[in-house]
C-alpha cells in the first residue's frame, strides 16, 4: 500500500498512463482499418505524447505539441482525408489495406528491441535532476542565442504555405 | 521520472510503430501520418535530453522547430496528394506506375 502511494505521488504511474495512451493510440493507427478512426488514434497518441512532454520539463513544448499538432496537423490531415476520399466507391471509400503487416510488425519488433537493448546500454553522464525550468528562460533563448534559426523558420513557414496554395489551386 | 531511460524507450517503441505504418499503410495520408509518429518520438527524446541539460532550453527550442517543419510539410504534402488525387484518381502508392519500367 505505501509503495503503490509513493509511486503515485512520485508520478511515475500517471507517466505510465500517458505511456500507455501515447502507444495504444500509434498500435491502434497501425491496425485499424479506417482512415478516419485512424486520424483519431492518432490524436490520442499526440495527446499522450504532450503529457509526456510535461514530465520531461517542457510545459510549453507540450502547449505547442496540443496547438501545432492536434489543432493544426491533424485538422489538415482530417481535411485531406476529406478531399481525397472517392466519391465513386461509395460506402467503403475510408477503408484501407494493411499489406505486409508481418514484415513490417517484424522490422517495428526487431527496430525497438535494438532502440531499447542501446539505450539500456549506454551510459549517460547526467547531472542530478534540477527543479523545474521556466517559460521565462526559453523566451529568452528564443529571442537571444536562437534568434536566426527562429527568422529562418519563419521564412520557410511562409514559403511552404504560400507553396502549398499554389500546388493545390485550380488549374484554369 | 527522475530517469532517461523510460522516456527513451518509449520514443523508441512509437519510432518503431511509426515505421511500421509507413511500410504497411497503402494510403498517401496514412503514410504522413506515420512520419509524423516518428518526428513525435524525435521531439519526446530531445525534451527528454533537455531535461538533464546544463542549458535545459536548447532541447525544447529544437523540438519546437521541429514541430513548424512538420506543420510546412504537412501542409505541402498534402497540396502535393490532392493534386496526384486529381490526376490519378486515387492515392494508393502502389497504383502510381507511371514511371515505373
Amino acid at each position: 500500500m505505501e509503495i503503490v502511494l509513493r509511486e503515485l505521488q512520485n508520478g511515475n504511474v500517471a507517466f505510465g498512463i500517458f505511456c500507455l495512451v501515447a502507444v495504444i493510440g500509434a498500435l491502434y493507427v497501425l491496425f485499424s482499418k479506417n482512415v478516419l478512426y485512424a486520424s483519431y488514434g492518432l490524436l490520442v497518441s499526440f495527446l499522450g505524447v504532450a503529457g509526456i512532454f510535461v514530465f520531461a520539463g517542457g510545459e510549453f513544448v507540450s502547449a505547442a505539441q496540443i496547438m501545432i499538432y492536434i489543432g493544426g496537423i491533424l485538422i489538415l490531415l482530417i481535411f485531406g482525408i476529406m478531399l481525397s476520399s472517392n466519391k465513386k466507391m461509395g460506402k467503403g471509400r475510408l477503408n484501407i489495406e494493411n499489406k505486409d503487416m508481418v514484415f513490417s510488425l517484424t522490422i517495428a519488433v526487431s527496430l525497438s528491441l535494438l532502440l531499447s537493448f542501446l539505450v539500456l546500454e549506454s551510459k549517460y553522464n547526467i547531472s542530478s535532476f534540477k527543479p523545474q525550468q521556466h517559460i521565462k528562460n526559453l523566451g529568452y533563448n528564443l529571442m537571444t542565442d536562437s534568434v536566426l534559426i527562429l527568422e529562418i523558420i519563419g521564412v520557410l513557414l511562409l514559403m511552404a504555405l504560400i507553396g502549398a496554395t499554389y500546388i493545390a489551386k485550380k488549374d484554369e | 521520472m527522475n530517469s532517461l531511460t523510460p522516456y527513451l524507450i518509449v520514443s523508441a517503441i512509437l519510432f518503431a510503430i511509426g515505421f511500421a505504418i509507413i511500410v504497411t499503410k497503402k494510403n498517401l495520408i496514412l503514410m504522413l501520418m506515420g512520419v509524423e509518429l516518428m518526428l513525435n518520438a524525435v521531439n519526446i527524446n530531445f525534451v527528454a535530453f533537455s531535461k538533464f541539460d546544463k542549458i535545459p532550453e536548447q532541447g525544447q527550442i529544437f523540438a519546437l522547430f521541429i514541430m513548424l517543419v512538420a506543420a510546412s510539410e504537412v501542409a505541402v504534402g498534402l497540396a502535393i496528394i490532392l493534386k496526384i488525387k486529381k490526376y490519378y484518381e486515387n492515392i494508393n502508392p502502389e497504383k502510381l506506375t507511371e514511371l515505373k519500367n
